[in-house]
């Protein structure tokens, strides 16, 4: 079980979490509007830092991945926040996008 | 503590495989959902549900130390930005114009 937990089911979730942020890109690159593709990115940085605690629990060294993941959830926050406050007095023009 | 070692790996399994379960729902939303302000509910409800599963198994298997707190400090900070985001991302739609998806439209 110990084995197979470590070697086997841990790096599983991690495939499957990378696999999951192909529909996140799905939405990114074909989202009709450019909120979409915020949504998307937001959805991908989420799956990002959940894909290097994983990677350090399979490596045995989360101790230091879990302060990457912690740094890029701010900048997360931090870029995003920038880009919505820059979208929000765009106006109409953006709906010529649809 | 000897309980404990024997029950984290099994549970830490559960909870992962049903993170993966919400993960799998909130992709598929994300996919299926016609409109922005639908989607925002895909992206924040239902995938900050699933992180928080992956990440107590992850805290569970990670045992007494300090690890445990940053994975938990981790946890509490994506469920603080991720409804955030959401909120400015369909806030900035709204105020930008955006129409909501309507039976009409489909």
């Amino acid at each position: 079980m110990k084995e197979f937990f470590l070697t086997g089911f841990i790096p599983g979730v991690g495939v499957g979490i990378a696999l999951l942020s192909a529909a996140y890109l799905y939405r990114v690159l074909r989202g009709p509007t450019i909120f979409d593709r915020m949504l998307g990115l937001n959805g991908i940085s989420t799956k990002v830092i959940l894909l290097l605690l994983v990677i350090g629990t399979a490596n045995g060294r989360v101790g230091m991945f879990v302060d990457i993941a912690l740094g890029y959830a701010l900048l997360n926050l931090v870029g995003s926040l920038a880009i919505a406050k820059y979208l929000e007095h765009q106006g109409d023009a953006l709906n010529a996008m649809d | 503590m000897q309980w404990i070692d024997v029950v984290k790996e099994p549970a830490a399994f559960v909870l992962m495989l049903i993170g993966l379960f919400f993960l799998v729902v909130a992709a598929i939303g994300v996919l299926r959902l016609p409109d922005v302000y639908t989607r925002s509910h895909a992206v924040s409800l239902t995938d900050s549900l699933g992180a928080f599963f992956v990440l107590t198994g992850l805290a569970l298997y990670a045992g007494i130390s300090l690890v445990l707190v940053k994975i938990l400090a981790v946890l509490v900070l994506l469920y603080l930005i991720n409804p955030a985001i959401a909120h400015l991302t369909v806030r900035a739609a709204h105020r930008s114009g955006l129409k909501p998806w309507s039976r009409e439209d489909a």
